[in-house]
């Protein structure tokens, strides 16, 4: 690209949009919202420690509605923003459109593989982190029954799923894991009050650790499990302040870091895949003084000791995705 | 004359109603520190200022004018189908059973059997909780809202099953491929010379949704059923006396507007997403009832509201995009408003403005 092909880019993209400065980067929320203490949250707090550490500014919209995935990422890159971070697999289809026709645009997508030249791939491997937290819950619990809560009933919160019984089962082999999906639609992501109902219900069952991987459904999750006195996990932010002393630990999911490792690098960021695990700390349970009373050192060491397998390879948890069906239930 | 002019009562009370939406929609904007002559610039210049505004808008009336007249063929006969949400996602079903079945030469080919499908599975959707409401006398709003729910569970089954692109996350089918891809305006308005949008999702369901308009006038007032159902939702002992069979007529109008709220899916299935993604219609079934109660269930009515509610959609996310100050929740709050007071609260105005023209005529 000559000097002048450079200028009148600038010129153009000036243009278009007179209040986006050049190459800002920006970043596109997923239908539950910003602040669901949750996914969009953490991808929230990676983008404003960016901003805060360089003193940049980015863009930012959060969604109302589908057809406006295409919309906002085409709205982002004819103003010239760049890099493009998007937090939710839901983008998929739209970015694989969009990307094509803005070639010198990257784009950053979580939770998703998207196989174009111009595109990172951010993925987790949740089943790892979600393992540990499985073994923690066993670990914790006193009746032998634990719960899972889920978002909306989609295969990568299986996966979640599937992990966390497999942690269960690994520790506690006679322990009975009861599960519940809050939901069939995008709304499941955002719905507390379905979250505490399902939590109450489990504790009727006999579960005293219950696992929210929920979103922002998830904080009603944790309020029913405070206020019945049992424990809780928290998921992808650290929620362990939300209720001190009740939140037994969190399966961070740092996509607080896939965001700020982005835009970071900026305009000339590494594209393709980008797998973050327990091994290069994507992923990780959260341990801090909100759950230190809690969170026994026997807990801990079976933990760490899992973790450890998992790094080493020991121990293979298997991923839902990879097959879509779980070995146990 | 004890009515007030008919002009009034078809546009003045809607402007009327319309200017009160906005005015408390400013107040909110002004009680959070922003400028409510930005957030209506914004929006009506969101919504028609450029092609690419004017594609989104018509794109959102398209589902919305089939799901209004899909509410207001039920409301003639004073049937309240709530239901158009579930009907419009089952019609998603059809469309997407018949474009994958099938390897379509040509959209020409695929549109009118996609349309069979989508109205069909639409149909069938309505067609239980109309029989359970002519022959059980189970109330058709419980059982329309309840199959909603079921159609629902029953869309994240089997696109979490059967119908899912396997080795990928979001719930949804592959693409049908570009052969049944449908020409938007921008491909409709090339050849006539006229530059439209490239990327705006505006396609031929447009056209199809003012034809299904003009079809739901000549049926509702030119036909016989029309007549029946009509005559039907006025009195009901009265058409018994003159021996139309009630069954029929509720089967009968249940099954158009099933088939109308499905065929909503060729605008967002074969139309813009091109695949079957779980949870399209994002609630334009239940916006069919607003739509369809400002439009006082007539179709030309329901395609000026439907006009009007696609800008809505539109403008409220330039709005967004524009006024960094104004939250996701916030522009919701005015749409919400702006639908209370053109839909929900359409008769408020009416009685003292209807007032207002019979004294003055008495006066006169």
């Amino acid at each position: 690209m000559t000097l002048m092909q450079k200028f009148l880019g600038a010129a153009a993209t000036l243009a278009i949009s007179a209040t986006a400065a050049l190459a800002e980067p920006a970043i596109i929320f997923d239908l539950g919202g910003k602040f669901d203490k949750s996914f969009n949250q953490a991808a929230f707090e990676g983008a404003t420690r960016w901003a805060e550490e360089t003193g940049g500014s980015f863009r930012e919209i959060e969604l109302q509605s589908e057809a406006q995935r295409e919309q906002a990422l085409r709205r982002f890159a004819e103003a010239g923003n760049n890099p493009i971070v998007m937090a939710g697999f839901a983008f998929a289809s739209a970015l694989d459109e969009v990307a094509r026709d803005f070639p010198d645009t990257k784009f950053v997508i979580i939770d998703m593989v998207v196989d174009q030249p111009n595109v990172r791939s951010v993925v987790f491997n949740e089943h790892e982190g979600s393992y540990i937290v499985g073994v923690a819950a066993a670990k914790a619990s006193k009746t032998g029954t634990v719960g899972f809560i889920g978002g909306m009933d989609i295969p990568l919160i299986r996966k979640f799923a599937c992990g966390y019984v497999q942690g269960v089962k690994a520790t506690n082999p006679d322990a009975t894991v009861i599960q519940n999906m809050t939901g069939t639609t995008p709304a499941a992501w955002n719905d507390p009050v379905k979250g505490a109902e399902l939590t109450k219900a489990q504790i009727a069952k006999g579960a005293d650790v219950i696992y929210a991987a929920a979103g922002g459904t998830g904080v009603g999750v944790l309020q029913a499990a405070a206020d019945a006195g049992v424990y809780s996990i928290g998921v992808d932010s650290n929620q362990n302040y939300l209720h001190p002393g009740s939140v037994l630990t969190s399966m961070l999911k740092r996509v607080d870091v896939a965001v700020y490792n982005a835009f970071k690098d900026g305009p000339d960021l590494e594209t393709g895949f980008n797998v973050m695990g327990l091994a290069n700390g994507g992923l990780d349970y959260a341990l801090d003084e909100h759950n230190a009373g809690i969170f026994t050192d026997d807990i801990k060491a079976a933990v760490e000791d899992a973790k450890a397998k998992i790094i080493s390879g020991e121990i293979q948890v298997h991923d839902y995705m990879s097959d879509n069906s779980c070995p146990v239930e | 004359m004890e009515k007030m002019p008919r002009w009034a009562d078809v546009a003045l009370i809607p402007l009327i109603n319309l200017a009160l939406a906005f005015f408390f929609a400013g107040l909110v904007v002004l009680a959070i520190g922003e400028n409510p002559f930005d957030m209506v610039r914004f929006m009506v210049k969101g919504a028609l200022g450029s092609s690419n505004g004017i594609g989104y808008t018509l794109y959102y009336a398209t589902n919305f004018i089939f799901t209004g007249l899909a509410f207001s063929v039920a409301m003639h006969a004073r049937l309240f189908n709530i239901g158009g949400e579930g009907q419009a996602a089952l019609g998603g079903l059809g469309t997407a059973v018949v474009l994958l079945a099938v390897p379509w030469p040509h959209w020409t080919v695929a549109l009118p059997f996609a349309v069979l499908g989508a109205a069909l599975f639409g149909a069938a959707w309505a067609a239980i909780p109309a029989w359970l409401q002519a022959r059980r006398g189970s109330h058709i709003v419980i059982t329309t809202i309840m199959f909603n729910f079921i159609g629902a569970a029953l869309m994240i089954y089997l696109l979490n099953g059967i119908l899912k692109k396997p080795g990928q996350q979001a719930a949804e089918t592959r693409h049908f491929g570009d052969a049944v891809h449908l020409p938007t305006f921008h491909e409709m308005l090339a050849p006539l010379g006229i530059e439209f949008s490239k990327s705006a999702p505006a396609n031929v369901s447009f056209i199809l949704a003012i034809l299904a308009a003009v079809c739901v006038w000549l049926l509702i007032w030119r036909t016989r059923i029309g007549y029946e159902i009509r005559a039907f939702g006025n009195s009901e002992s009265a058409t018994a006396y003159a021996g139309i069979s009630a069954v029929r007529v509720t089967i009968i109008a249940m099954l158009i507007s099933g088939g109308l709220a499905g065929m909503m899916a060729i605008n967002v299935v074969m139309g813009e997403s091109e695949r079957l993604i779980l949870n399209f219609t994002e609630g334009a079934g239940f916006m069919g009832i607003a739509v369809s109660l400002m439009g006082r269930n007539h179709p030309v009515g329901i395609v000026l509201a439907g006009l009007l509610f696609g800008m809505l959609n539109q403008g409220g996310f330039e709005l967004l995009w524009e006024m960094p100050g104004i939250s996701r929740e916030m522009v919701f709050v005015i749409q919400a408003l702006i639908i209370i007071f053109t839909g929900a609260l359409v008769n408020m105005t009416r009685d003292p403005i209807e007032r207002l023209f019979i004294r003055r005529n008495k006066g006169a």
